[in-house]
């Protein structure tokens, strides 16, 4: 799909101020649009009015995907896809690059999983330190540790907790109504984990 | 002065909050309707629809005879048969589906069977394409079927709801289609408010009831159901001699569908405090406005989330959004459209060697008008084509200019949004 509306015509207003829209990129098989409606649904435990879906079209294992959330004080009249996000979060560091930011608010968010250092997820991204609030979580050694297993979906949501869109009980009560009992509680231990060890950099 | 604020007898304390895409609303709503019959065939992008009331089924959790059949013909064709013998009936389907439903979609209205038919809009092949727009809708609109759009999740399940209520009523009697559009409503999840069982059952009043017909020349009638006990049949042969008064009755019918429309829209907001509009026409800020945008589905809630904006900086804007598409609301249009400077109406699909049908309804409603607004058709969204704010924008900025010209050019009356070349 087109992210970009180039060819369509210029950007002339801004929109949705009253909303927050993330973007989540991942590649398909590893939850992205699992990680979009778990936000959306611990957002609406918060009385807030939610919207989650996928960039539409065919599904490829492996392939980069995209999904949207959408969270408002208001119901969500629109029903495009987010070209403006206020958040990006990224569940696969392999996806990294400056086209991740396509779009991107101005003082906008980039929440991804990285265990490296700091200066390479700039550089990856083509930014300098201080551009956009960038938060490193760690998602993959944790899933690993955790779960035994590389997804990193729900440690994921652990940065939109950090960033204070949603509470850290809302995204565990999501979990456990999503998830069967054993499987929700290793991933709320998880969330828990990764809200310990996300920081901003 | 202080207002009556009403409260519905289901204040939002008291409705459910559930986390839905528009299929899974749909087919809930539809498990609350206590639906006797669902046949059904699945596509793209309606398959959830007919997975989760299958789910339903196999969990007990309805009475429904489920039906899977071998196509959208024969979906239909049972949805038919059921109706006939007195059942609730209903189906979902997208595109090529509804395509292969056609020949029975007007054996449906003819025979007045008030079947609901969940349409998840797609756009016809060729190409093949699996995303929304509204082709598959205009190839239905002649079917004499009852057609209602939504526009996001939400009104997807109370339109459902409300779609057996309209289509059971005494006086319609008719087949009732609800549209949401694929993938942009049918595959996006939002948090919606829904009924107790309870509630809805009473809404609908219980089970479907028969309606009588009169059928001999003493005046006695019978209940329009197949019943071996007191015999009747259903779709004679009706030539030059019967079957032009055969359809005038079926005219009427969707005619008094508007009445009905409104009604239950006004019921609904007794019991839950959401209603659309006046239940045909759901207008946003069109009494002042020099400028009126005409548009169908979820496409109608970008657009206005875009007409806001333009509203604080100080045009004089609006959008008129058309619930019910069939019947069609003429003089309710042709009321808010009446001192309007330019109309603008947006088609979900082409009509090869004319203008859009949405805009060619629009233009015979307004033809009678002693000043008629300007008037210019825009296609957009073809194929699944997104609409975005900055398009819808782009839109709004040319339209300022046609404003400020006084006319549009014969030659640019139909135009086209967001393609390339």
């Amino acid at each position: 799909m087109y992210i970009n509306a180039g060819f369509i015509g210029e950007i002339e207003v801004g929109v949705f101020e009253l909303l927050v829209e993330i973007r989540w990129h991942s590649r398909g098989g590893q939850g992205g649009w699992t990680a979009s409606n778990l936000a959306a649904l611990a957002a609406s435990y918060e009385g807030k009015y939610v919207q989650s879906f996928p960039a539409f079209g065919p599904e490829r294992s492996g392939a980069p995907i995209m999904a949207f959330t959408r969270i408002s004080d208001e119901p969500v009249e629109i029903h495009s896809m987010v070209y403006n996000p206020d958040i990006v979060v990224v569940l696969d560091y392999t996806l990294l690059s400056p086209s991740i930011l396509s779009g991107l608010k101005q003082g906008g968010i980039i929440i991804t999983n990285y265990t490296g250092s700091e200066e390479q997820v700039f550089s990856s991204l083509g930014i300098k330190k201080g551009d956009y609030r960038v938060v490193l979580i760690p998602a993959s050694k944790l899933a690993l540790e955790v779960l035994k297993s590389k997804i990193t979906n729900t440690a994921m949501l652990a940065g939109i907790v950090k960033i204070g869109v949603v509470k850290i009980e809302s995204v565990e009560k999501a979990i456990s109504e999503r998830f069967s009992k054993p499987v929700a509680e290793k991933n709320i231990l998880l969330v828990r984990r990764a809200l310990e060890e996300a920081r901003e950099v | 002065m202080s207002r009556l604020q009403l409260v519905p007898k289901y204040p939002r304390e008291k409705q459910v909050m559930m986390n839905l895409n528009g299929d899974e609303a749909i087919a809930y709503a539809a498990k609350q309707s206590y639906v006797d019959v669902v046949a059904a065939y699945p596509i793209t992008p309606q398959t959830i629809i007919v997975e989760k009331y299958s789910e339903f089924v196999a969990n007990g959790e309805v009475h429904t005879e489920f039906v899977p059949v071998e196509s959208e013909h024969s979906a239909m064709s049972a949805c038919v048969g059921a109706a006939a013998a007195g059942a609730r009936a209903f189906t979902a389907t997208s595109s090529q589906g509804l395509a292969l439903m056609v020949e029975i979609l007007y054996i449906a209205s003819g025979l007045r069977l008030p079947i609901v038919l969940a349409v998840v809009n797609r756009a016809l092949s060729a190409p093949i394409n699996i995303h929304n727009d509204h082709s598959d809708a205009y190839l239905m609109r002649d079917s004499g079927w009852i057609m209602l759009f939504a526009e996001n999740v939400q009104e997807a399940y109370d339109t459902t709801i409300q779609a057996f209520k309209i289509a059971e009523h005494p006086e319609v009697q008719l087949p009732t289609s609800v549209h949401i559009d694929g993938f942009f409503l049918s595959h996006t999840l939002e948090n919606i408010y829904t009924l107790p069982d309870e509630a809805v059952y009473e809404f609908l009043g219980g089970p479907r009831k028969i309606p009588k017909v009169r059928v001999d020349y003493f005046g006695e009638e019978v209940d329009y159901v197949l019943n071996p006990a007191r015999p009747l049949s259903f779709g004679n042969l009706a030539l030059y001699d019967y079957y032009f008064e055969m359809k005038i009755p079926q005219l009427i019918a969707i005619n008094k569908a508007l009445d009905v429309i409104k009604q239950v829209n006004e019921e609904w907001y007794e019991l839950t405090g959401r209603r659309y509009g006046n239940g045909l026409v759901d207008p946003y800020m069109v009494e002042d406005a020099d400028i009126v945008i005409v548009a169908m589905g979820s496409g109608a809630g970008t657009i206005r989330s875009v007409v806001k904006k333009y509203r604080e900086r100080g045009l004089k804007i609006g959008l008129l959004r058309v619930r019910s598409y069939r019947p069609f609301p003429h003089s309710d249009i042709r009321n808010l459209l009446r001192n309007t400077k330019l109309v603008v109406v947006m088609d979900r699909a082409i009509g090869p060697g004319q203008y859009g049908a949405l805009y060619l309804d629009i233009a015979s409603t307004l033809y009678h008008e002693r000043s008629r607004p300007i008037l210019v058709d825009y296609v957009y969204g073809l194929g699944g084509r997104d609409l975005s704010p900055d398009m819808v924008s782009t839109m709004i900025n040319q339209l300022v200019k046609d404003l400020e010209r006084g006319y549009i050019p014969e030659e640019e009356r139909l135009r086209f949004l967001g393609v390339r070349g």
